[in-house]
C-alpha cells in the first residue's frame, strides 16, 4: 500500500469522522443531541483546519480555524440550545422517510458524491484532495436532512451542517478561500441564524407549532 | 514434514478453542458480575454447568423428530469447524485453503438454520417465536459481517482469514479510518449474533424478550450441554475473528514452539481485554426493543459500507 505521511493520515481520519457524524445526525431524533452533534462537527472541522494550516504553513487558515471554533463550536450551539429551551421543542416528529430508509438513501448519496468528486480531485493539486469527496457527501447528506425533516429546528441544523461541508470542501480543494470571503460567509451564517431565530418565534405564534408543513397551506387573505 | 506439523497445528488450535471457549464465557460473566456489584461466579462455572448437564437423563418431547435430536451435534460440529478456519494462535492453518471467510459466514448460517429448525420442531410457541426472531437478526447481521470481511479483503487482496491477518500485521502502523468503522460495525454484529445485551439478554428467562434462550427451552441434558458449549464457542469464534482482523499482532507464523507459546500468551491477553470490554459494553447499554434491533443492525451495515467507501476513496489513488 502506498505510504501517506502521518499528519495526512490524521486529516483523512478526521474527514471520515465528519462523514460518520453526518450519518449520526441523519439518524438522530432528539433535537438537543442534534445540536451537540453539530457542535462536534464544528470541533472536528476546527481541528482539521488547524492541521491543514500547520501542514501548509498558511497563516490565514489558523485564523479561520479560530473563527470556526468561536462561531460553530461555541456561539451557534449555545444559541440553538437557548432557542430549544425557549421554544420547548425537544423531539422531531417522525421524518418523511423512516430512519433506516434515510440511511440507505444516504449511502447511495455518498456513492454519488464520491463519483462526482473524482474529476474535481484529479484537477486539484492539494495534498488533501482525497477529502473533497467526503465534503461533497457531507453537503448532500445535509440536503437530505433538510428535505426529510419537518421541524424548523432540524432544518436549520441541516443548513449549518451544509455550511460546514462547504467550508471543508473549500479547504480540501484549495486550502481555504480568501480571508475576506470567509469572514463574509461567517457573518452571513451568523445573521441568517439570528433572523431564523426570530422566524421560529413568528412561525410558532402563527401555527402553535414549528412543523413547517403548516407553511404549505399559507394563502393570501381576500 | 511441514505438512504434518501444519495438521498438528490445526488440531491443536481446534482443541484450544474447544477448551478455552467456556472459560472465556466464564470470564465475561465474571466481569459482568463485578461491574454489577454481584458476587462473581467462578471462572469454571460454564464447565460445571456442562459437566452437570452431561450426567443427566435426556428428556424429549414426545413429538420431537430426529432433527431435534441431531441438531445439537450439527450446531456443535459447525462451530468447531468454524474454529478450525479462524486463526487464533497460528496463521499456518492447512484447513483454510479449503474454506475462506465467506464459507465461514455460510457455516454460521448453517448452524443458525439448524438451531431454528430444531426450535420449531417441537411446536411450542416460544421456540417458534425465538426461531423467527433469530432468523430476523441473522439475516440483518450477515450482510454486515460480510461487508466487514470484504473491507479487510480489499485491503489485503485475500478472503482467507489467516492470510488477511498475516498481511495486516505485516503492514506499517497507520491510521485506517475504514478499519475503525468496520471494527465498530463488527462489534455491533458480534453483540447481536451472540445474543448479548442490546439485542438479547443471555441471562434472561423472561418469556417475551428472549431470543436465543427461547430456542433452547425444550432441550435437556447432553443436548443442552452441547448447545451451550456451541454458544460459548460461537462467542469465542467471533472474538477471534475480531482479533484476527483488527489486532492481528502476536500470532505464530511458523511452526516453532517458542512462537506458539508467545501466541498463546498474546491470545490470552487479548481475550482478557476483549471479554472485559464486552462486559463493559453490556453493562452500559440497555436492551433494545425487538423492533429497534433492525435499526441497530442497519447501523452496523451502514458503518461497514462507509468503511468500504472510505477505503475506496482514500486508498484508490
Amino acid at each position: 500500500m502506498n505510504h501517506i505521511p502521518f499528519d495526512l493520515q490524521i486529516i483523512n481520519a478526521l474527514a471520515a469522522l465528519l462523514l460518520l457524524l453526518s450519518f449520526s445526525m441523519l439518524s438522530q431524533r432528539r433535537i438537543v443531541s442534534l445540536v451537540n452533534l453539530l457542535a462536534m462537527q464544528g470541533l472536528l472541522l476546527t481541528v482539521a483546519t488547524l492541521m491543514v494550516a500547520w501542514r501548509t504553513g498558511e497563516t490565514h487558515l489558523y485564523l479561520s480555524g479560530l473563527l470556526t471554533f468561536a462561531l460553530k463550536v461555541v456561539f451557534l450551539p449555545w444559541l440553538l440550545h437557548r432557542l430549544i429551551r425557549r421554544l420547548n421543542v425537544y423531539w422531531d416528529t417522525e421524518p418523511l422517510l423512516n430512519i433506516p430508509g434515510t440511511m440507505l438513501v444516504g449511502v447511495l448519496i455518498v456513492v454519488f458524491a464520491f463519483g462526482l468528486a473524482q474529476p474535481i480531485a484529479e484537477l486539484a493539486s492539494t495534498a488533501t484532495r482525497n477529502a473533497i469527496g467526503i465534503a461533497v457527501a457531507v453537503i448532500l447528506l445535509s440536503f437530505l436532512m433538510m428535505i426529510t425533516r419537518s421541524k424548523a429546528m432540524s432544518q436549520v441544523v441541516g443548513f449549518l451542517s451544509m455550511e460546514n461541508g462547504l467550508f471543508f470542501g473549500a479547504m480540501s480543494a484549495t486550502y481555504g478561500m480568501p480571508m475576506v470571503v470567509e469572514l463574509g460567509i461567517a457573518l452571513d451564517v451568523l445573521v441568517a441564524m439570528l433572523v431564523l431565530g426570530v422566524f421560529f418565534f413568528q412561525i410558532r405564534e402563527q401555527f402553535d407549532s414549528l412543523d413547517l408543513h403548516h407553511l404549505e397551506s399559507l394563502k393570501e387573505r381576500d | 514434514m511441514s505438512h504434518w506439523l501444519g495438521w498438528l497445528n490445526q488440531v491443536f488450535e481446534v482443541l484450544i478453542a474447544l477448551a478455552a471457549a467456556p472459560i472465556f464465557l466464564g470470564w465475561v460473566n465474571q466481569c459482568r458480575a463485578w461491574l454489577q456489584n454481584r458476587s462473581a461466579p467462578s471462572l469454571w462455572q460454564p464447565y460445571r454447568g456442562i459437566h452437570k448437564l452431561l450426567h443427566k437423563e435426556v428428556v424429549l418431547a414426545h413429538n420431537a423428530s430426529s432433527l431435534f435430536r441431531i441438531a445439537p451435534y450439527i450446531v456443535f460440529g459447525t462451530m468447531a469447524a468454524a474454529a478450525a478456519m479462524i486463526p487464533s494462535l497460528s496463521t499456518r492453518l492447512p484447513f483454510t485453503s479449503a474454506a475462506d471467510a465467506i464459507a465461514l459466514v455460510g457455516l454460521f448460517a448453517a448452524a443458525r438454520m439448524f438451531l431454528s429448525l430444531a426450535a420449531m420442531d417441537v411446536g411450542s410457541a416460544f421456540g417458534t417465536l425465538g426461531a423467527r426472531r433469530e432468523m430476523m437478526i441473522g439475516f440483518l447481521a450477515e450482510p454486515a459481517l460480510l461487508m466487514v470481511i470484504f473491507v479487510a479483503s480489499l485491503m489485503t487482496a485475500s478472503t482467507a482469514l489467516p492470510l488477511i491477518s498475516e498481511r495486516l500485521s505485516g503492514e506499517t502502523l497507520a491510521i485506517h479510518p475504514s478499519l475503525l468503522f468496520t471494527a465498530v460495525a463488527f462489534g455491533m454484529v458480534m453483540l447481536a449474533e451472540n445474543a448479548r445485551i442490546p439485542v438479547d439478554n443471555p441471562a434472561t428467562h423472561l418469556e417475551l424478550t428472549m431470543i436465543h434462550e427461547a430456542m433452547l427451552l425444550e432441550y435437556s441434558a447432553r443436548h443442552l450441554a452441547l448447545m451451550e458449549w456451541a454458544a460459548a464457542l460461537k462467542l469465542f469464534n467471533y472474538a477471534c475473528i475480531g482479533m484476527a482482523l483488527f489486532v492481528p499482532w502476536g500470532m505464530a507464523t511458523n511452526y516453532q514452539a517458542l512462537s506458539l507459546a508467545l501466541a498463546m500468551l498474546s491470545l490470552a491477553v487479548k481475550l482478557i481485554i476483549v471479554g472485559a470490554a464486552l462486559a463493559v459494553v453490556e453493562t452500559l447499554s440497555a436492551k433494545l426493543r425487538v423492533f429497534r434491533a433492525p435499526e441497530f443492525l442497519a447501523t452496523a451495515f451502514l458503518l461497514a459500507v462507509l468503511g468500504l467507501l472510505v477505503h475506496l476513496l482514500q486508498v484508490a489513488r
